[in-house]
């Protein structure tokens, strides 16, 4: 079986691999093994024997970290499945709590399918949903959003950080004009791709809710938060006990709980030099090739997130992006595609579109994205790797002939 | 019941084979013992395959291993009660097999005796009427002699007497290996996993060839094809698979060949490619996945084109099917939901924009003039990967350590 060794992971916006504290953690709370078995921890935290507290309390410890990381105080972070079960409920049912009050939701057209699909669902329902356009950076502007509140806007959500292209939202600002100009209406933010990764002052900015995933920074996957304010009420999908203030009933996944924990303390260690990895693989990149072409922000600005590169090689070689991934593969390159080749099988990506790039570069775009554990090697791994596959595919079939627009 | 449980397993066509029906028993036989659980014994007696199972193993799961073997029309649980016995033992067995088919919803039932052994004291007809009238007062089911829901076999010999019950039905064909040996061109997609099936049922046991171009197709499309031989596998017995390294060979194409004619041309170099994997595995017939007209490679003139670089049969089972039916076969033999995993398989970047649809032989071979053939085709399989697929998994041929003995075998 033709097996290629991982030697570049720079797939890490899609998961990342946990981080051996973490694990160890995480098979404690388990209850794996026989100090971890009688230390109890694997308990049920609604038991009152002194293990379920001292369950409730590892979950409670979590639940602090997550709290400090959001600027909101721990009885405002409800532990979900994940990213996606986080913006659902947010999305969902936060504008079911507040249907009385307006129809009208403001979002953008670069969003993620938990966003995108949990409007849609609200849309099916009669409810009214502003796209808003975003320029080839990715930014929202302040303005726009402000321009698009109508008198029964209820919900305003957007990411932080696009996961695609890595442009970071001017959170801050938005969430204080909103503050000024429309206070009733709740600000949502899509935090998976920015907690542990850029400043999330969630509470002190005045964001009403947001959702973060524990998969994305060294976490394990299945779990993830949902912050929700004081005052701001949400009406659960499922009931069936009063775990997470009735908003997720069932036993907390505390093993999954105490992961995330871990992992979000964890973040300060490896955040720090992510852009400075990020800067080493744009610059010898561009110089290796140098038709390469950015999508969405300047790498290097404060407008992009320190993990996510998003290029494209239209100008450097003739391939749909996924020819190039399975070359990157033999290389041991992990990295993702922004869209598939065959237009039978895959659409392409509706984020790079929404930047208003055309098909061309769309369909040659790459995503190189960085993690906790990615080293200086793997950069270097990568820098080697990418200019050599490019060079095998220059001299491939697609220099003449069909395009990559063909493909698409 | 003082008796023996086993598992008759029925064949029509092999019993016809006059002088070569002690080979096509010897395989039958064969193809039964590799799916059969450890343990298990099977022999043929009075023109039946007879198995008995080990202890702990039900008959269900033995029927179950022998349900996809090529050359059995039925498999049957039956009891086999040794003589001297009377009547009312194989009475009592016969009831039990009817509550047994009672319970699995049957209503009505036929009796159908058979006394081979002439010295028993009741002919087939006395069988018939005794056993019924007994079956029918112990058992809430009624006869119906035309379409019963249960037909309880009873075979007297002189040893022993057999009954069976309700019995599932076989795959039919004939057994693998009978019919020789040819290698299947596998894509990933619907066609030709039902191909390779129908054609090994016929007795044919099989390799198969997967031309694979990366990095232009994907991790993915291989892994399918690995996929749909594993299912394979459970009906036509181990599959070797080689994954030819095609890319040399696409590559060369685009580069040399007028683009209405690529597609044909590489459908040529595929065949070729399979016609030496066959001669490496002694194969005697290649088998593709062609339905006639369903694209533009599948056109009576494209099949001529391509078809004539064979010099062994191209087996197009499928030839006369409409999508429809090969799409319900692909679901029976629960291909059909790997074949239609979304795929990332570029091999649209290579097809001609407006491919020729009725090309002349000597238009083909023009088109590939430019090429140097058999070093494309040597190319190809120095760069091939050899896999044995099993039920069980996937290893590397030959395996680790009996390289050299294997390749003494090339």
């Amino acid at each position: 079986m033709a097996t290629h060794a991982l030697r570049a992971y720079l797939d890490n916006a899609a998961t990342t691999p946990v981080l051996p504290e973490v694990a160890e953690a995480m098979l404690t709370a388990m209850g794996a093994g026989e100090d971890a078995a009688a230390q109890g921890l694997w308990a049920n935290p609604s038991s009152s024997h002194r293990w379920g507290i001292a369950a409730s309390a590892a979950v409670t410890v979590a639940r602090g970290t997550v709290a400090d990381a959001l600027s909101v105080r721990p009885d405002e972070v409800v532990f979900t499945s994940g990213g996606t079960e986080a913006n659902q409920l947010a999305v969902l049912g936060r504008c079911r709590a507040r249907a009385g009050r307006g129809h009208h939701i403001v979002t953008t057209a670069i969003e993620h399918r938990s966003l995108l699909d949990g409007c849609a669902a609200l849309e099916r329902e009669g409810w009214v949903v502003t796209r808003l356009p975003v320029g080839p950076d990715g930014r929202l502007q302040v303005e726009a959003v402000l321009a698009a509140l109508r008198p029964d806007t209820v919900l305003c959500a957007f990411a932080h950080v696009n996961n695609e292209v890595g442009t970071v939202q001017p959170v801050e600002d938005i969430a204080a004009a909103l503050r000024g100009a429309a206070p009733e209406v709740t600000l949502h933010i899509d935090g998976v791709q920015a907690v542990g990764k850029v400043s999330t002052e969630y509470g002190r900015w005045g964001v009403g809710t947001a959702a973060l995933s524990a998969h994305k920074l060294g976490g394990p996957k299945g779990v993830g938060a949902l912050l929700v304010r004081r005052g701001v009420r949400i009406v659960p999908p499922v009931s069936g006990g009063a775990q997470e203030g009735g908003l997720r009933p069932g036993t907390e996944n505390v093993p999954g709980i105490v992961g995330l924990g871990v992992a979000l303390g964890l973040s300060p260690r490896w955040t720090a030099g992510l852009r400075s990895l990020k800067s080493d693989l744009w610059r010898g990149l561009i110089r290796a090739l140098p038709g390469l072409e950015v999508n969405g922000p300047d790498p290097e600005s404060s407008d992009a997130a320190p993990h996510i590169l998003n290029v494209s090689f239209a100008g450097v070689v003739r391939v749909p992006a996924e020819v190039l991934l399975h070359a990157l593969e033999a290389e041991g390159i992990a990295a993702s595609a922004g869209s598939a080749c065959s237009a039978r099988h895959a659409e392409p990506s509706h984020v790079l579109i929404g930047l208003g790039l055309d098909p061309q570069r769309v369909g040659s775009s790459l995503r190189l994205s960085l993690g906790p554990a990615t080293t200086g090697a793997e950069v270097a791994v990568a820098l080697e790797g990418v200019p050599r596959a490019v060079a095998r595919l220059r001299h491939g079939p697609l220099r003449r002939g069909a395009g990559v627009g063909d493909a698409l | 019941m003082n008796g023996e449980p086993l598992l008759i397993g029925r064949y029509a066509e092999i019993a016809l084979k006059g002088g070569n029906r002690p080979d096509f028993e010897r395989a039958l036989l064969r193809a039964a013992r590799w799916r059969l659980p450890a343990g298990s014994r099977a022999s043929i007696g009075g023109s039946r395959l007879l198995v008995r199972l080990p202890e702990g193993c039900s008959m269900a799961d033995g029927a179950r291993a022998l349900e996809h073997v090529f050359g059995l029309t039925a498999v049957q649980p039956a009891w086999r009660l040794p003589r001297p016995l009377e009547l009312a033992h194989v009475a009592d067995g016969a009831i039990r097999l009817a509550q047994e088919a009672a319970r699995d919803g049957a209503r009505t039932f036929k009796i159908a005796a058979r006394r081979a052994d002439k010295s028993f004291p009741l002919d087939s007809p006395a069988l018939n009427r005794r056993l019924g009238a007994e079956v029918l007062s112990a058992t809430g089911l009624t006869v119906d002699v035309h379409r019963p829901d249960v037909e309880l076999g009873v075979d007297v010999r002189s040893d022993a007497v057999y009954l069976w019950g309700r019995g599932h039905s076989g795959p039919g064909g004939l057994p693998t290996g009978t019919a020789g040996r040819a290698v299947a061109l596998m894509s990933g997609g619907i066609d030709s996993p039902v191909a390779a099936y129908l054609a090994a049922k016929r007795g044919l046991s099989l390799a198969a060839v997967y031309c694979h171009t990366p990095p232009y197709t994907g991790e993915g499309v291989r892994q399918k094809v690995v996929d749909l031989c594993r299912l394979l596998t459970g009906y036509t017995g181990p599959i070797r698979l080689w994954v030819a390294g095609f890319t040399p060979v696409q590559l060369a194409i685009q580069e040399r060949v007028p683009e209405a004619m690529r597609t044909l041309v590489s459908r040529r170099f595929m065949l070729r490619i399979a016609l030496a994997v066959a001669r490496r595995e002694r194969a005697g017939a290649l088998i593709t996945g062609d339905s006639l007209g369903q694209v533009a490679s599948q056109t009576l003139e494209s099949l001529a084109a391509t078809g004539e670089v064979a010099d062994l049969p191209v087996l197009r089972p499928l030839v006369a099917m409409d999508k429809m039916e090969i799409v319900a076969v692909a679901r029976r033999l629960e291909t059909y939901p790997i074949s239609i995993r979304p795929f990332d398989d570029c091999c649209s970047l290579f097809a001609p924009r407006h491919p020729r649809t009725r090309p002349t032989r000597l238009e083909v071979r023009a088109a590939e003039a430019a090429l140097d053939v058999s070093a494309l085709v040597d190319e190809a399989m120095a760069g091939s990967e050899r896999l044995q697929v099993t039920p069980d998994g996937v290893v590397a041929y030959p395996p680790a350590g009996r390289v050299h003995e294997a390749s003494a075998e090339d």
